[in-house]
């Protein structure tokens, strides 16, 4: 063991400790270390004295500011809104097409309405609205239960077949398996259906199509039309178009008619305001220009 | 290695093994059908490899008495080795997971066990277990017996601390393959790897206490402390947080005791001190001791350690509650989880100013020499991370940077530039000392790493402050409507160029630490080829049989 | 003189060993304990259901998956937190969460208020593969789990450790357990009844994968996360309080 020493290099001495050859300095705890323990825990003794921090028992202490998180954000929120009223008020109070017509509101639609689509629908709309399988794409303005503003914005509400109590309900039944169609009948008005829009068919379907048009006045017209273009009473899709929810491949129509479809919308009342909703509703109906 | 135990000590280390075998075999028969069994095989098939070889040498001749003249060092050079298996392996699991994010169909196979969920606690635990804790046990066994000059007290409980933990680790990892884990984060193995990490640990602490017993020095040293007080609080933080019910004997799955938000407290106590005592205290007793040795100067100030080391004990416990700033977590608790945070910078940077200070007077050797070059940067990053982290304990600054990739950013601030970094100089220092060489092999490639560890920090944690700064204000920006300005959406995309730096960030890092395994590989075959010249010369082992080497 | 003091301790292996423990203890205690103790900790919520066993088996393939690693379930009292995830997360929602899984990284969403946002189908398509419904998305496909048949015979197990753990299940509800898992994702079976009777009538009960057929790990995963705040409705009336 060393006995203290003096340390050249920086003119102090050594504890006199040593081990297996390190030796500690005597310096001094430098004055800025107490400096700043001491700022610091003044900082913390003050932040105690203001703010919710001591546990006592079953309680604790609150704190002069008399501060609660929860308060806060509750009156930051309530703030938020109100300063928003300048133009939400309008929105809640004007009708879709008075707001559709006016420029200035139409911005804070555009602005409003993006992010909560994109934070909402477009996991299942797309972040453009185009869809996907299973989805339907909200800017070819092929709709299933009508493009006014107030049909989307009642859809938004409910829903299509989603838990709300007034829920938009439809379906597309199950012909195949529920045994009204046989399997080359399914395969016929699949054709024919496939035909209405000129998809490219084969030869072999090709001949399939007078016997599926047949089926399909018998089964389909109900809900589809006579002309096949749909029906927004029931939110039965226009067969006629270019655009498909499921897809226009051969195989996914025959699943569609075989198999039946009963797409699902959730309801937003409980989850957006109505102010929100109206915005969406109108944002939905700006989708298609997006794009262009 | 297993001929330098002594008779009773095989014996030992064979009913231990039979009995460990023999746990294997139960947990395979009581947990069919469920993946425990799966673990039970494992444990089986290692005890009984391990048994085979120690039986096959049970009868050799013992180790010469003069052994006990000598410090134990065979578990240290193992567990340096190991160090940087799981280095490279929890590293190589890092870079994955970091491409995952920027390019999520790297998986190449539909697998459960290939997804990120899975392979992401295998690189938290891989790096800070398997290799940070490999590197704390190698070291501390190093440490310890120089500083109190003092032998292990005895050869078999080393081994089991080192081969037991590595069990565990094994256990662990291959857990989360199978999806096995409690989902706390740095704890996530089951109720039976944690009660055997208990096991493990409390050998640990007995050889601790037991060598510090019989220590030659009158005081214990500095690095000491450190390691003690990571190797104590450590265990009260594991054995608290893992309390939990297994569904039965039979099912490796367990429901934690705590819910809600008390587990929520309960765990992020454990996890913030995880940080504190695993990954700061262990490594400041590395630090203390290899710094100053390799710089060959006095720590700068005793009084100093002294404040640093009980602020830091005292003050950190107190400080998990800013992992859930803003939480339904109550807000008296948020305010203690910050306020301690903010005082605790003062002992933390006084750690890193007292290692810095200790190069006084030795700043041409920080330049010439890569190792100490390692440790000086090391506590530079210690002194940032730590500033960082008290600032970001600030609830408002965290109402910015919880949840988002800031959080990352200042992790690896801390575990690349300050854990990995003190760990590679440790090891610079210590792998020459342990080989009996002058030198590792090639100083040069020393200096390659260095470039490119520094260089995969300083890319890794500036990419992450981006996207993590400008995911927090992407979440929190209204437009002139008073409404959020972008979707969430928007905010993952924006993050994809930052993920791809991360991942190439990381990569360097990576290869400086194949770098490094290899220069500890063609070190040790320098040992291994002059050792055999002297045999074949019928020189003795080591000339001069001493208690100290030079230099260590 | 405080060195000398200090000198005295390092010489005492025994003695620094006790100060370490005695020192660090404080902080944890100081913090923990109250939380037991303190009555508005957690808050009053008489609606407050448990998971049904199907549910908790998805909340264990959650676990299993890591999903936690990417997504939070915790809404922090921020007003865009709020006002983008909905009401900020209360401590009574997670009052039978053994573990809580509130998180700490947002590589995806907060998932706190995502019970009901999304259909069933929805769901299925995202997990086999996030990037046909989300392109940007960077989640990881999770195909085995439609493929997995759901392991239901040791639920029963399951919920007697959680009722070990401080989950109020019932007798009845243990012994059912099984039953139950498969009466909830098989909305024609015979068992289907016993689950409305034991866990509430607005307990979802369908087939959340799509086919009655096989009961997958999908079902149970779609299960849990169509609950996920939604056990309670205590979120949405504090807030609701707040506005009057
Ligand atoms: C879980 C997936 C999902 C989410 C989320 C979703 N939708 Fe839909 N939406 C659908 C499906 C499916 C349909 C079509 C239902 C059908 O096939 O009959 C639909 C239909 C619609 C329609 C009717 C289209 C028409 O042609 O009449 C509108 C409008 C609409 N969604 C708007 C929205 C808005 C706005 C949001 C967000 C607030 C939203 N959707 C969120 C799945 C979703
Ligand atoms: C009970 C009313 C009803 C009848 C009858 C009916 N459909 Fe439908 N059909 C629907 C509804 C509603 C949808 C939309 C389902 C959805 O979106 O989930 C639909 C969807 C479809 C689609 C998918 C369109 C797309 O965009 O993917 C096809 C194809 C179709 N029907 C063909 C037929 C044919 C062929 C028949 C007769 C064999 C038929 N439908 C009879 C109501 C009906
Ligand atoms: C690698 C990170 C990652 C992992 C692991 C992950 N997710 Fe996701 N998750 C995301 C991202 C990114 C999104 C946003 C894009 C999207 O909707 O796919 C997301 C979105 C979601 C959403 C939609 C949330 C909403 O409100 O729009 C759900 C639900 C979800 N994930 C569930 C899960 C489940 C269940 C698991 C585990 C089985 C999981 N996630 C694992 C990253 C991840
Ligand atoms: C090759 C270098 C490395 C790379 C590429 C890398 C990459 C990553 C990635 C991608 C994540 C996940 C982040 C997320 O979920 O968003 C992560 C997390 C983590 N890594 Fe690393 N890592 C590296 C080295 C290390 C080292 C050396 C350590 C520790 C000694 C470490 C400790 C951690 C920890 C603790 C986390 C969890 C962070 C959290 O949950 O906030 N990493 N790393
Ligand atoms: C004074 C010292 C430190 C303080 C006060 C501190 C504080 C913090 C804070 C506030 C967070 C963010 C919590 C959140 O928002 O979720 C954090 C996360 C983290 N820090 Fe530090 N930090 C310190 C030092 C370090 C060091 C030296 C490391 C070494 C590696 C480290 C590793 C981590 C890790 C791994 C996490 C991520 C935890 C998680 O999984 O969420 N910290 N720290
Ligand atoms: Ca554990
Ligand atoms: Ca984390
Ligand atoms: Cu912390």
């Amino acid at each position: 063991m060393a006995k203290e020493r003096h340390d050249p290099a920086t003119g102090r001495c050594t504890t006199g400790h040593e081990w297996n050859g390190i030796e500690e300095l005597e310096t001094p705890i430098p004055r800025i270390v107490l400096f700043f323990l001491a700022v610091t825990t003044l900082i913390a003794i003050g932040y105690w004295i203001l703010m919710p921090a001591w546990p006592l028992g079953v309680t604790y202490t609150k704190g002069l500011l008399g501060i609660d998180q929860r308060k806060v954000v509750a009156k930051q929120v309530e703030d938020a809104a109100a300063a928003r009223a300048a133009w939400t008020d309008r929105i809640a109070q004007a009708s879709l097409s008075e707001i559709a017509a006016d420029p200035d509101l139409m911005r804070h639609v555009r602005e409003t309405g993006r992010t909560h689509f994109i934070d909402n629908c477009a996991a299942c709309h797309g972040t453009g609205g185009t869809g996907g399988p299973g989805f339907p794409n909200l800017s070819a303005k092929a709709w299933l239960w009508g493009g006014e503003p107030e049909a989307i914005l009642e859809t938004i509400r409910v829903g299509i077949n989603s838990a709300h109590a007034e829920t938009r309900t439809s379906q597309m039944l199950a012909f195949g398996r529920d045994g009204t169609l046989e399997r080359e009948q399914v395969r016929a008005v699949a054709a024919y259906v496939r035909s209405l829009s000129g998809l490219p068919t084969s030869a072999d379907n090709k001949a399939l199509i007078p016997a599926g048009k047949e089926i399909f006045s018998a089964n389909c017209t109900a809900c589809h039309g006579e002309d096949a273009r749909g029906n927004t009473d029931i939110g039965a899709p226009n067969l006629t178009d270019e655009t498909w929810i499921y897809g226009s491949d051969a195989q996914t129509v025959f699943t569609t008619i075989y198999s039946g479809r009963q797409g699902q919308m959730p309801s937003w009342e409980s989850r957006l305001s109505p102010v929100d909703r109206k915005l969406l509703a109108l944002y939905v109906g700006t989708l298609g220009e997006d794009r262009q | 290695m297993v001929t330098g135990l002594t008779g009773t000590e095989r014996r030992l280390a064979l009913v231990v093994l039979g009995m460990l075998s023999l746990i294997g075999l139960a947990m395979a028969v009581a947990g069919r059908g469920d993946p425990l069994a799966a673990h039970g095989y494992i444990v089986l098939v290692f005890s009984l490899g391990l048994g085979s070889a120690v039986l096959s040498v049970v009868f050799a001749p013992e180790p010469p008495a003069s052994r006990l003249s000598e410090y134990y060092d065979d578990p240290t050079r193992v567990g340096i080795i190991l160090a940087l298996a799981w280095a490279v392996v929890g590293m190589f699991v890092g870079v994955w997971i970091a491409a995952l994010l920027a390019w999520p169909e790297l998986t190449f196979v539909d697998s459960a066990w290939a997804s990120f969920g899975r392979l992401r606690p295998i690189h938290t635990s891989g790096v800070i277990f398997g290799f940070g804790g490999n590197a704390l046990i190698a070291t501390s066994f190093h440490v310890l017996q120089r500083t109190c000059r003092a032998r292990l007290p005895d050869q078999f409980s080393p081994w089991f601390v080192l081969i037991g933990y590595n069990l565990f680790c094994v256990i662990a990892a291959t857990g989360y393959l199978m999806g096995l884990t409690q989902s706390k984060e740095y704890a996530e193995p089951e109720w039976y790897a944690d009660i055997w990490l208990v096991v493990v640990w409390v050998v640990y602490f007995l050889i601790y206490i037991r060598t510090l017993q019989r220590r030659k020095e009158p005081h214990i040293y500095v690095a000491n402390w450190y390691y003690m007080a990571f190797i104590l609080v450590v265990a009260v933080l594991h054995i608290v947080n893992n309390l939990a019910v297994p569904v039965s004997f039979g099912h490796a799955k367990s429901y934690s005791l705590f819910a809600g938000v008390q587990d929520a407290m309960t765990q992020w106590w454990y996890g913030h001190n995880a940080v504190a005592f695993f990954l700061t205290a262990g490594f400041l007793g590395m630090m203390y001791y290899y710094l100053p040795k390799r710089a060959e100067r006095p720590i700068f100030s005793y009084r100093l350690s002294i404040v640093s080391f009980w602020g830091i004990t005292f003050m950190y416990m107190w400080a998990g509650a800013h992992h859930l700033h803003y939480t339904a977590l109550p807000q008296w608790v948020q305010t203690l989880g910050m306020t301690f945070s903010i005082v605790l910078l003062v002992p933390s940077w006084a750690s890193a100013g007292n290692a810095l200070a200790t190069l006084n007077g030795a700043w041409h050797r920080v330049r010439d020499d890569a190792t100490l070059r390692f440790m000086m940067v090391a506590a530079v990053f210690y002194g940032l991370s730590t500033f960082e982290g008290s600032f970001m304990a600030i609830r408002a600054v965290n109402s910015l940077s919880h949840y988002t990739d800031w959080t990352v950013g200042h992790v690896h601030a801390g575990a690349l530039g300050w854990v990995a970094m003190i760990t590679f100089g440790s090891i610079y220092a210590l792998v020459p000392w342990m080989w009996k060489q002058d030198r590792m092999y090639s100083p040069k490639l020393i200096e390659v790493h260095f470039w490119l560890a520094l260089a995969g920090t300083v890319v890794y944690v500036f990419a992450m402050w981006n996207s993590g700064i400008i995911q927090g204000l992407m979440w929190r920006t209204y437009n002139d409507s008073g409404t959020l300005a972008y979707s969430f959406i928007d905010s993952l995309v924006a993050m994809h160029p930052y993920y791809i730096a991360r991942a190439f960030g990381g990569l360097l890092f990576l290869t400086g630490a194949v770098i490094c395994a290899f220069n500890v590989g063609m070190t040790i075959r320098m040992a291994h080829r002059r050792r055999k010249a002297e045999v074949d010369g019928d020189v003795p082992l080591y000339a001069a049989p001493g208690v100290t080497q030079a230099g260590e | 003189m405080k060195e000398f003091f200090h000198r005295k301790i390092e010489r005492n292996a025994i003695g620094f060993v006790l100060a370490i423990v005695g020192v660090a203890s404080i902080g944890g205690f100081v913090e923990i304990a109250p939380l037991f103790t303190i009555h508005e900790t957690v808050e009053a919520a008489p609606d407050m259901r448990v998971y049904t066993p199907l549910e908790l088996a998805g909340r264990n393939i959650y676990i299993r998956e890591g999903c936690y690693a990417c997504h939070s379930q915790m809404i922090r009292t921020l007003r865009d937190e709020v006002e983008r995830y909905g009401p900020y997360s209360l401590a009574v929602e997670s009052k039978y969460d053994h573990p809580m899984l509130w998180g700490s990284k947002r590589t995806g969403p907060d998932l706190a208020r995502l019970g009901g946002k999304y259909s069933d189908a929805w769901h299925v398509a995202h997990l086999l593969n996030p990037r046909d419904v989300v392109p940007e998305s960077v989640m990881p496909r999770y195909g085995w789990l439609k493929r997995n048949p759901l392991r239901i015979d040791d639920l029963g197990e399951h919920l007697a450790a959680q009722r070990a753990v401080g989950a109020p299940y019932t007798d009845a509800m243990i012994e059912n357990a099984t039953a139950d898992a498969r009466g909830q994702a098989v909305p024609d079976s015979p068992e289907s009844s016993g689950v409305t009777e034991r866990y509430g009538e607005a307990t979802n009960v369908r087939a959340f994968d799509g086919n009655q057929g096989v009961l997958t790990e999908m079902d149970a995963l779609v299960a849990y996360l169509q609950v996920v705040g939604q056990l309670t409705q205590a979120a949405r009336q504090e807030t609701a309080a707040k506005e009057d």
